[in-house]
């Protein structure tokens, strides 16, 4: 049976050219685990990627899609979700299901370039039009009349990017040079600055009136119901809701430091591989096709940075504006230590809500 | 109704109270209904139709919605008879015969009405998860429970398993057991007495038992959001789709489907009314 | 055991039935949540209990359904009393939608109730003018509780109501006490049991709503997070232990309201002799 889907496979790929099609030609279901924010990219990309593999192959794809927030669904996962693919906002979440549940490989992150993360993004600034409380900067979050709106960094993964970029910020003030991180000799400093950070972000929550559970809760929150002065929020996020919530309401406000949002995908091997090689060739393909030119063309039409910008509409490019960008290897030494550090029960997070 | 009202109209005058405390309560009343029932209900109905006609339209038909109102339709037809099934036994032995543990098995039954849904779904999980006793073996043997049909449908009788029984069993209780004696003492076998004795008397109890189950079980959101995964067109329900429009933006189509479940409710209420009132009747030409 | 009854068809069929299926759906799953918590011990139970933040979420899920059945009490019986007492035009028709909390799904009461109270809603606004808000906080929850507990008064107390007798009213009238008088002392006695009933219903229903409310709390931590959102925010953590506990300590809860309602009921039933 396996070797049959497989020369069907083969000789699909040889002969689809001259426009006949196996008759073996198989129907295949994914379905894609996502975080929130992702509804519209991957709608699009799913009806891109079915055509474009029914070209190559003749089989068809039908993806189906699920999102949440992106820890939630890493739980779903662990807890048997059958997910053939897994797109989620930080590495973390995808490193959580290999580790409880074996079906993805440890080593999954260096599966796929760019550490497995096709696109990219940053956290930025929406705010109601003509930036009333007149909102330039992370500090300006702390001032005693603004209340922003960010979710549950213990469910979303938004908002961890959320809280690590605005610490960022932080250390970048106290610092100025954030290369004295690694720097033994200025272990003193660096003491205080992340004392500094872990007082700023304490602060932060003060002015948070609601903690959604995902980053489009958060949005609805900010957007529909006009909660708060400020959205802390995903660029995709932030421009889709200007673009299509209201051009006239809103504006985005793009701090000096950031953090580059890097959201990994990867196939969950110990789901796909009981639907037959069929499925896993085709779970593959989506992924890796995700760094097509067509596909990083739609990801940058859908308000994400792609990682190959020359095949993107320039225009769509010319949206994202340059700030200063850090990653959570660079700052934090990668995503398991800052999930231990700082969103685990018992972190720093946990500790913002203790008097 | 008239009977009510011309009853009223009967009653000698010292203990109506002046017209402005009637005019007053029965003002505040109406208050109260409007602003918490008849609000939301219109407000339903607003945002449904905010974007027009068109928009409604294609958020019913939309492929995603069919999908959610089936899978809605086929819990409901799996629940609601396995349900009705549970409910006649229980009351049947829970009203007509003593035996130990009675009163035990009568809180067990009663339950999962003050359970929150939450923990409803978070049990289930507990057991047929990947993680959890028996979940791993399910899902070898190609017969996944969580996040699949099996799991919703699990959650949803937890949900509504009381809502027949505890319809019938004081219904049974208060209507006694003679009839059903004599049946038996005249040579009627057990099922003849069922379909002719028991059954006709307790027709419109179980009828109101049944309708409230089925509306739960269209409507339940707590216990099934937690076990069903939000697939879309796979396992989201009608409720959970609502969310799932709702977080997406489309607030119109979210109301817009959100009419379907309201319209489910007020149908609901009518046949309830009806029933309600047969019962009514039924028991007064009874007593008379 | 089954004495005089016995004639009877059918009691092993239904009791094996019933036996059956309470297990499967009810006893099973609750043994899965005690041995579950079981795994902790009984250190790391009382850990998971007496964090702040759990006792938060108690506190505001108790606050919010007390005061909203609380409400519900007041409202509930001037429902009840003009709907028994006074000629109303469309009378069924207002009885009818007494029900409607109980054949409204929650997800669509909650995303009503929220688009009605946020601060550019109908109703939130008038609210916000006031600088009130409503939705996103404890006041928003109480809302949302009053509206899914708003029949259980209603439907408690209206039967007795309809049975009072009127000449102990007509007496006392005649005796010469006011209307308030005789409300207070030949009225409100005997509906005290239903009252209470409706109470702890509304209550019991309030404290593990989830549906209605996740829409129109603010959920944060302290403040405005419930318990039924508490268990889910630890079963989204892979916390299971944690949501276990927090689901056995409001499952206990659950069971002494039951309790609470049963021995109401009977104190009902043998009050007022009705079935």
């Amino acid at each position: 049976m396996k070797t049959l889907s497989t020369l069907a496979l083969a000789s699909a790929l040889g002969i689809s050219a001259l426009g006949a099609l196996p008759a073996q030609a198989e129907d295949i279901q994914l379905l894609n685990a996502s975080y929130d924010p992702t509804r519209e990219l991957y709608q699009d990309y799913n009806q891109l990627f079915s055509q474009w593999y029914e070209e190559q192959t003749g089989d068809t794809v039908t993806v189906e899609q699920s999102h949440g927030g992106s820890g939630g669904q890493s739980r779903s996962v662990i807890d048997g979700l059958p997910a053939d693919v897994v797109t989620l906002a930080l590495g973390y979440d995808i490193d959580a299901i290999a580790d409880r549940t074996g079906k993805i490989p440890e080593d999954w992150q260096s599966k796929l370039p760019h550490n497995s993360a096709p696109y990219t993004s940053t956290i930025v600034f929406l705010v109601r039009k003509g930036n009333p409380k007149n909102i330039q900067d992370w500090d300006d979050l702390t001032k005693d009349d603004v209340e922003v709106i960010t979710p549950n960094p213990k469910t979303s993964g938004g908002a961890r990017w959320n809280f690590l970029a605005g610490w960022i910020y932080i250390l970048k003030q106290e610092l100025g040079d954030l290369s004295k991180l690694d720097d033994p000799q200025y272990a003193d400093e660096v003491e205080s600055a992340q004392a500094a950070a872990q007082q700023y972000v304490s602060e932060l929550y003060q002015h948070v009136p609601v903690l959604d559970s995902g980053a489009r809760g958060a949005t609805n929150t900010f957007v529909q119901r006009g909660l708060g002065d400020v959205l802390l929020a995903w660029e995709n996020e932030a421009f889709l809701a200007t673009q299509e919530l209201g051009q006239d309401q809103f504006d985005i406000v793009v701090p000096s430091v950031s953090i580059l949002t890097e959201p990994p995908v990867t196939v969950v091997e110990g789901n796909v591989e009981n639907k037959g090689e069929g499925a896993e060739k085709a779970a593959n393909a989506y992924l890796e096709h995700l760094y097509s030119p067509e596909a990083q063309k739609l990801i940058a039409a859908n308000y994400y940075r792609p990682i190959n910008p020359e095949a993107a509409d320039p225009e769509d490019v010319a949206r994202f504006p340059d700030l200063e960008l850090h990653t959570v290897n660079e700052i934090f030494g990668g995503w398991r230590k800052a999930q231990e550090t700082y969103f685990n029960d018992g972190g720093v997070f946990d500790k913002i809500y203790q008097p | 109704m008239n009977t009510q009202a011309t009853k009223i109209q009967r009653r000698p005058a010292p203990t109506e109270a002046s017209p402005w405390v009637r005019y007053l309560l029965s003002a505040l009343a109406l208050v109260i209904i409007g602003l918490f029932l008849i609000l939301p209900l219109v407000s339903v109905l607003a945002e449904a139709f905010r974007e027009g006609w068109q928009a409604y339209i294609s958020a019913i038909t939309d492929r995603y919605t069919r999908h959610a109102i089936l899978l809605t339709l086929t819990t409901a037809l799996i629940c609601v008879p396995l349900n009705t099934v549970f409910g006649i036994a229980a009351a049947w032995c829970i009203a007509r015969f003593q035996f130990p543990g009675r009163s035990l098995l009568t809180t067990l039954i009663d339950l999962p009405f003050s359970v929150s849904p939450v923990i409803a779904g978070l049990v289930f999980i507990l057991i047929f998860g990947s993680q959890g006793w028996f979940g791993g073996w399910f899902t070898a043997h190609g017969f996944p429970i969580i996040f699949a049909l099996p799991g919703i449908v699990l959650a949803t009788m937890f949900v509504t398993l009381p809502f027949v029984a505890r319809e019938l069993i004081p219904l049974m209780q208060e209507q006694g057991s003679e009839q059903e004696e004599a049946s038996i003492m005249l040579g009627a076998g057990p099922w003849k007495m069922f379909w002719t004795i028991t059954l006709p008397r307790i027709k419109w109890g179980l009828l109101y038992g049944v309708i409230l189950c089925n509306a739960r079980a269209m409507g339940e959101f707590g216990a099934v959001s937690v076990v069903s995964g939000h697939i879309r067109g796979s396992t989201n329900t009608l409720p959970l789709h609502v969310e799932i429009l709702y977080n997406e933006y489309q607030f119109s189509a979210a109301f817009a489907v959100a009419t379907l479940l309201a319209g489910l409710a007020i149908v609901t209420l009518i046949v309830k009314s009806i029933v309600e009132w047969r019962q009514q009747r039924q028991w007064e030409n009874a007593t008379q | 055991m089954s004495q005089r009854k016995s004639m009877l068809p059918g009691f092993g069929l239904s009791l094996g039935i019933t036996v059956f299926t309470v297990s499967l759906l009810v006893l099973i799953p609750l043994l899965a949540l005690v041995t579950r918590s079981a795994e902790l011990s009984l250190g790391g139970i009382w850990d998971t209990l007496a964090d702040r933040r759990v006792l938060a979420a108690f506190r505001v899920s108790f606050s919010t359904a007390f005061a909203a059945a609380f409400l519900n009490i007041f409202m509930g019986l001037v429902v009840a009393w003009v709907l028994v007492r006074y000629p109303l035009p469309f009378k069924r028709f207002w009885d009818s939608l007494i029900d409607l909390p109980f054949a409204l799904p929650t997800a669509v009461a909650g995303i009503v109730l929220t688009t009605l109270y946020s601060p550019n809603g109908w109703l939130g606004q008038f609210f916000a003018d006031l600088g009130i808000r409503v939705a996103f906080t404890p006041l928003g929850i109480t809302i949302a509780l009053i509206f899914i507990g708003l029949p259980f008064v209603v439907r408690t107390v209206e039967p007795i109501l309809q049975d009072l007798d009127r000449q102990q009213e007509e007496a006392s009238t005649s005796l010469g006490a006011s209307r308030w008088q005789t409300f207070r002392r030949v009225l409100l006695p005997p509906l005290i049991p239903a009252i209470l009933t409706g109470f702890s219903l509304a209550f019991a229903r309030g404290l593990g709503e989830y549906g209605s409310v996740i829409f129109i709390a603010g959920n944060m931590p302290m403040k405005s997070e419930i318990v039924p959102l508490l268990i889910v925010t630890k079963l989204e953590q892979y916390n299971y232990p944690g949501a276990t506990v927090i689901a056995l300590a409001s499952l206990v809860v659950a069971f002494v309201m039951l309790l609470v309602i049963n021995g109401l009921q009977h104190w009902t039933r043998k009050r007022t002799g009705r079935g």
